[in-house]
């Protein structure tokens, strides 16, 4: 910790260098670039399709590149070091598992073996609690997790992601399926975590405005390619046509962030919208 | 009912009955009760086939319950292998069929393989059976946490190195592996039952994974302890009482779950 404030400037936990990547013969990701520093919150938003998941997938090398290069400070260091929670997993409620249970498994369910040591088994069921209690999820600990609300189940996801000591967690759309107060409740709790955890958070989603508030950093992707930066510096009308191809403008109302596709040309889809709901020409991001 | 003939059958079926249970409990939380049905009765086939060339029919057996399990692993996608599954279990059965029309004489020792013959179970039996068992529990201990990681969700064992695709094929192997001990004791339609029932039951039971294996177990054992006391009585087929029994229990679990639910929310 010391040595990398010495130096002024920290590394940054993950850094992207001109990344593409192709499923199926088809291009997802196209030169994709950006860096994200330790303890920061990155928002990845992005239309359906715009390549979130493939992105998020290549950062846990769970994706091949085509070209490009990912670095992950963990990986440097040698050790693992990524959280992640994927997208819709709706837990089985016939499983007999208990939220700490699924909590237990982020810090060991790699390992073979059961574990028997009773000392090892009491600094297992501290971590396990120290984790529930971060996510405020002491109160449902011991319920079969597949019973949970959604809200719920994802607070349960995050501690199992946490309890690694992660110096990035990624969270594929983690506030899809989940009411708008479970909505704010998962982001108040990420935006904490990140801070007093020091991990760098980074999310998709398809929709930035409940994320406002909290995001340092947002990384915008459409047609597999991306702009970062600041939301003033990306969520502007030039950087956004730029990236679209096409005329969009940004509207600011209300506190609230509008991306909308321009008169007269082919109407774009933003993220957050359906084509269904595309109407004379011009489409906004609730 | 506990001569000295008997007492072997009554080991050899507690035995087998363990490792149903907790085998079960892995083939009914991921979701492979299809699995657990094809691969001992695609495995009958093997039988018959080393029947046919005068093999050991238990070395028959093995061979194509791992042949299946790893055909069935090979050409399943994504832990998703109900067709795979399907058509590993009707060419296994297929074959059998051929191998049994080649058969000059009536073979019961292949009938009894359907239907087992836990009544006839010799001290030299034993030893093979109790050794298979351990071993499996074995591979069951080992991949326990990498197993049920995997079955909240692939991902979540993928992003910690732990490759489903490995852990599926084991789990698959695990499954041909206790075929292969307990067909030839309780035969294929009651090891399919004894890995689907108790362990369906057991899960409802309890919201700790230790204790509903342990449950999973208990039942399993009262399973094929009523059966064998019930079918020595009355003479009837053990196979009717264990899956009637499998299917009772699992009845009471659900009930018995439904019941822990409601209390447990009183107010949904």
């Amino acid at each position: 910790m010391s040595a990398r404030v010495l130096e002024g400037r920290e590394a940054p936990v993950l850094s992207l260098r001109d990344v593409s990547a192709d499923l199926a013969g088809r291009r997802v990701l196209d030169g994709v670039t950006f860096a994200v520093q330790p303890g920061e919150f990155t928002a990845l938003i992005g239309t359906n399709g715009a390549g979130k998941t493939t992105l998020l997938r290549v950062i846990l090398g769970l994706q091949p590149t085509s070209s490009g290069t990912v670095e992950l400070a963990g990986a440097r260091r040698g050790r693992r070091s990524v959280g992640y929670v994927p997208q819709k997993v709706l837990l089985d409620p016939d499983m007999p598992l208990r939220a700490r249970d699924v909590v237990a498994l982020g810090m060991d369910g790699h390992r073979l073996g059961i574990p028997v040591s009773p000392r090892a088994g009491r600094v297992r069921r501290a971590r396990v609690e120290a984790a529930l209690a971060s996510v405020d999820a002491l109160d449902f600990a011991d319920a079969r997790v597949g019973t949970l609300s959604g809200g719920e189940q994802q607070r349960v996801l995050i501690a199992h992601a946490l309890i690694g000591e992660p110096e990035l967690l990624l969270l594929d759309e983690p506030l899809a399926n989940l009411d708008l107060r479970s909505q704010h409740e998962v982001v108040a709790l990420l935006a904490r975590v990140a801070e007093q955890h020091r991990v760098a958070v980074v999310m998709s989603a398809h929709d930035m405005n409940p994320l406002l508030p909290v995001m340092q950093r947002i990384v915008y992707l459409a047609g597999g390619r991306a702009v970062s930066g600041s939301t003033e510096e990306v969520v502007r009308s030039e950087v956004l046509s730029a990236l679209y191809g096409h005329h969009v403008d940004v509207l600011r109302v209300h506190g609230r962030i509008l991306v909308v596709a321009g008169e007269g040309d082919e109407p774009v889809r933003p993220p957050g919208e359906e084509p269904g709901s595309v109407e004379s020409g011009i489409v906004s991001v609730p | 009912m506990f001569s000295s003939f008997m007492v072997n059958t009554w080991v050899a079926a507690s035995i087998v009955a363990v490792v149903g249970g907790v085998v079960g409990f892995f083939v009914v939380l991921r979701g492979s009760a299809f699995v657990a049905h094809a691969i001992p009765h695609g495995a009958f086939s093997g039988a018959a086939g080393a029947a046919l060339l005068g093999l050991n029919t238990v070395f028959g057996l093995g061979v194509f319950a791992l042949a299946g399990a790893l055909g069935i692993s090979a050409l399943g996608r994504k832990g998703r292998h109900d067709v795979a599954t399907a058509l590993g279990l009707v060419v296994m059965l297929g074959t059998g069929a051929l191998f049994l029309s080649w058969s000059a004489e009536y073979a019961p020792q292949i009938y009894a393989l359907l239907f087992g013959e836990v009544l006839g179970v010799s001290r030299a039996e034993l030893w093979p059976i109790a050794g298979l068992a351990i071993v499996c529990l074995a591979a069951v201990a080992l991949l326990y946490r990498p197993l049920v990681l995997s079955s909240i969700a692939p991902e979540l064992g993928e992003v910690r190195g732990v490759s489903e695709r490995v852990i599926d094929t084991a789990f698959l192997l695990v499954v041909a592996l206790a075929t292969a001990m307990t067909v030839p004791v309780v035969g294929a339609l009651l090891m399919f039952s004894l890995m689907i029932a108790p362990a369906g039951a057991a899960r409802a039971l309890s919201d700790r994974p230790g204790v509903a294996i342990a449950c999973s177990i208990a039942l399993a054992l009262v399973t094929v302890w009523v059966g064998i006391a019930l079918s020595y009585a009355i003479n009837w087929p053990l196979g009717f009482f264990v899956g009637t029994l499998g299917a009772a229990f699992y009845g009471l679990g659900r009930l018995i779950g439904a019941r822990r639910r409601r209390i447990a929310s009183p107010v949904a």
